[in-house]
């Protein structure tokens, strides 16, 4: 009994992770259909927003806390120079938006080999996330798992919050929707895709700083994730969050379930093949933008 | 211009190809630069499937490298069965001694007949389960692109957590004989070579029957408007399927003769990021001209292997940013180079004002006008 409920707990933990790397995606490429690969290098510069912190401050935990808006700053103002420089341009061209940004993550990654060398770096976790939660009996539930837990489903709880009950985030809603009738009506929808951008990535920083308590940071920490939190915004489907909120939360316990009875190699592809037979299933991910266009 | 005309053009370029691959290459390049381009040829025979599937087709598939793998490694493991000889383990294998069997999926690749169909059915079964399923669910665009890209990444990790029996990081390596030829005698390595260099121009004249033929014409049509081509009756699902497939034969093929021609296959020659340099190249010749692909492929790893051995950092910045100005700004290729700035300069003659401000991005039409039905210019 225990074990299962220990392997549930690793199975939500993992989705946590997946739903705060993918929750960015699920902004810009779930509401404005652009695909960007240097998401990843995103994350990369929200994990080396930390590092570089810890430089500064002595303290791991106050660092730490003071990363999380930094890391949302930096990556949101990559994001958005990004936007503007490339993305802005290729709105038409969906697949080859896809292409170009992954010679852009190709350069970050470089960039970050130049700038913190190829090695990975190792930052320190403050004293207070080292330890485990003891729940009844053998059960111990670690603190880093649950801090990141609490980030996603704050982030989630912000992210919606922004979204339903701000003005930004009924332009943001209007544009998915239609664009066209938003131009229309008076939303500058030039606007609201940067500032979406902005959020989206910024999220992506925020994911990274979370990355840094479970490992090294290194050049090709992107790469790594990537693949899962798309495949996350996929099968989550387009134009909803709770989509991606779901889909992170079963992968991430599929994945622990297959790891805990074989390898972890398997439990990739193990997730893989589910998300193909799901997308049988559900072609346009789990929840689904009604319209009445063909494509 | 004229069919016949084409024809004959189409014609004359392949015999000038066969000449330098044939006659030129072997004489002008010692042996090291002539494995090297056995390499590269390799690479491009995967080119000329992506120019169909992707170039023509639209499918932009970024999990190239599984196929190529996949061929690959069929080959590899009936070379290692072979060296070995009958009954005994591989070398690898016995080195891990996690085994004391060979796996039953080994066995049946003991036999050269099987282990040679199978390098190029195998891809293709493997694009036709994917395809199949895919596609006709009409999962389509960038879902399409992200799930070939998550197959190459679990393929990969696949390979690297079985090291028992797939040589995990190492891949499989060391091969001695290629069917009774020793493969370090350099007369074989040259008849690989010519093996290669063969099989790539069957392959661009596959391809060039394709384009030309109903199906070529469905396929673009598929690409441009595939509503339009479902109403007037075709399923374009299966249009896709065969395009991804035969380009997934294509990739198996190449897999297999990469093998004796380079001598090594592992994870890392067919992951995510070789599965990307293969667009790359693509990009970079023009994606929906026959020759372009298989031109840019090959420019792309001589120049690889060229700067990258000097200035690594710097390559890796100059292959970025050549990706991101190709595909954004020329996204015929460049093989489109001198269309576009001929129609540029036209323009300008017309009197039009086109204005500093609205210059790259503008010109290139939002999915690429791609070259005209007959090809066979460069």
């Amino acid at each position: 009994m225990s074990v299962l409920v220990s392997q549930l707990f690793t199975g939500v933990s993992i989705g946590a992770v997946l739903l705060l790397i993918a929750l960015g995606l699920s902004l810009t490429f779930g509401q404005m259909g652009v695909i960007n690969m240097a998401h990843g290098e995103f994350i990369m510069a929200g994990a080396y927003t930390v590092y570089v912190l810890q430089q500064v401050i002595a303290s791991a935990g106050a660092s730490l806390l003071v990363a999380l808006p930094v890391a949302f700053a930096v990556a949101g103002a990559m994001g958005v120079l990004l936007e503007v420089l490339l993305i802005r341009r290729l709105y038409a061209r969906p697949l080859d938006t896809l292409l170009v940004t992954w010679g852009v993550s190709l350069i970050l990654q470089q960039l970050a080999r130049d700038i913190f060398g190829a090695p990975n770096v190792q930052t320190r976790a403050p004293d207070a996330l080292t330890g485990n939660v003891r729940v009844g009996g053998d059960l111990a539930l670690a603190n880093n798992r649950l801090f990141i837990l609490a980030l996603a489903v704050l982030a989630v709880a912000a992210l919606t919050l922004v979204l339903k009950l701000t003005p930004l985030g009924r332009r943001i809603r209007a544009v998915v929707q239609n664009r066209d009738l938003a131009a229309v009506s008076g939303v500058s929808t030039g606007r609201v895709d940067r500032l979406t951008f902005l959020i989206g990535s910024g999220l992506a920083g925020v994911a990274g700083v979370a990355l840094t308590l479970l490992g090294p940071i290194g050049p090709t920490m992107g790469t790594n994730v990537i693949i899962d939190a798309f495949l996350v915004v996929v099968a989550g489907g387009i134009g909803h969050l709770k989509g991606s909120v779901i889909v992170a939360f079963a992968l991430g316990t599929l994945q622990s379930m297959i790891e805990y009875s074989t390898t972890v190699s398997v439990a990739k592809v193990g997730v893989f093949v589910a998300i193909v037979a799901f997308l049988q299933w559900r072609p346009q991910g789990l929840f689904t933008l009604r319209t009445r266009s063909l494509a | 211009m004229s069919r016949s005309g084409m024809s004959a053009r189409f014609w004359g370029g392949f015999g000038l190809g066969a000449v330098l691959l044939f006659g030129v290459a072997p004489v002008a390049l010692s042996d090291f630069r002539l494995s090297l381009l056995a390499r590269y040829l390799c690479l491009a025979m995967v080119a000329v499937g992506i120019g169909l599937a992707w170039g023509r087709g639209g499918l932009l598939t970024l999990g190239q490298g599984v196929f190529f793998g996949l061929g690959g490694y069929a080959m590899a493991m009936h070379l290692k069965l072979a060296d070995a000889g009958p009954g005994n383990l591989p070398d690898f294998m016995q080195l891990y001694g996690q085994l004391d069997a060979l796996p039953w999926w080994w066995r049946p690749f003991a036999n050269p007949v099987f282990a040679l169909a199978a390098t190029v059915l195998l891809p293709m079964l493997v694009a036709f389960l994917l395809g199949s399923l895919v596609f006709r669910r009409r999962v389509r665009g960038a879902y399409f692109a992200i799930l070939s890209q998550a197959l190459a990444a679990a393929m990969a990790i696949l390979l690297i957590g079985q090291q028992g029996t797939t040589g995990g990081t190492n891949g499989l390596t060391d091969f001695q004989g290629f069917f009774g030829y020793d493969l370090d005698d350099p007369v074989n390595q040259r008849m690989v070579y010519f093996i290669v260099a063969g099989a790539l121009l069957a392959l661009l004249a596959l391809a060039r029957q394709l384009y030309r033929s109903r199906y070529g014409e469905l396929l673009v049509a598929v690409r441009d408007a595939e509503e339009r081509v479902r109403f007037l009756g075709y399923n374009p699902a299966n249009v896709k399927l065969v395009a991804y497939v035969v380009a997934a034969g294509m990739a198996g093929l190449a897999g297999a003769l990469f093998v004796p021609a380079v001598g090594i296959i592992n994870p890392s020659l067919i992951g995510i990021v070789p599965s990307i340099e293969f667009i790359i190249g693509v990009a970079i010749g023009g994606r929906a001209t026959l020759l372009g692909p298989v031109l840019g492929t090959v420019a792309l790893a001589w120049a690889k292997t060229g700067l990258s051995e000097r200035f690594p950092d710097e390559w890796t910045y100059l292959q970025g940013l050549l990706f991101i100005l190709v595909v954004a700004f020329l996204p015929g290729g460049l093989a489109s180079a001198v269309r576009v700035l001929r129609e540029r300069l036209a323009r300008r003659e017309a009197g039009s004002r086109p204005g500093p401000g609205s210059a790259p991005a503008a010109a290139p039409p939002p999915e690429p006008a791609m070259a005209a039905p007959g090809e066979g210019s460069t």
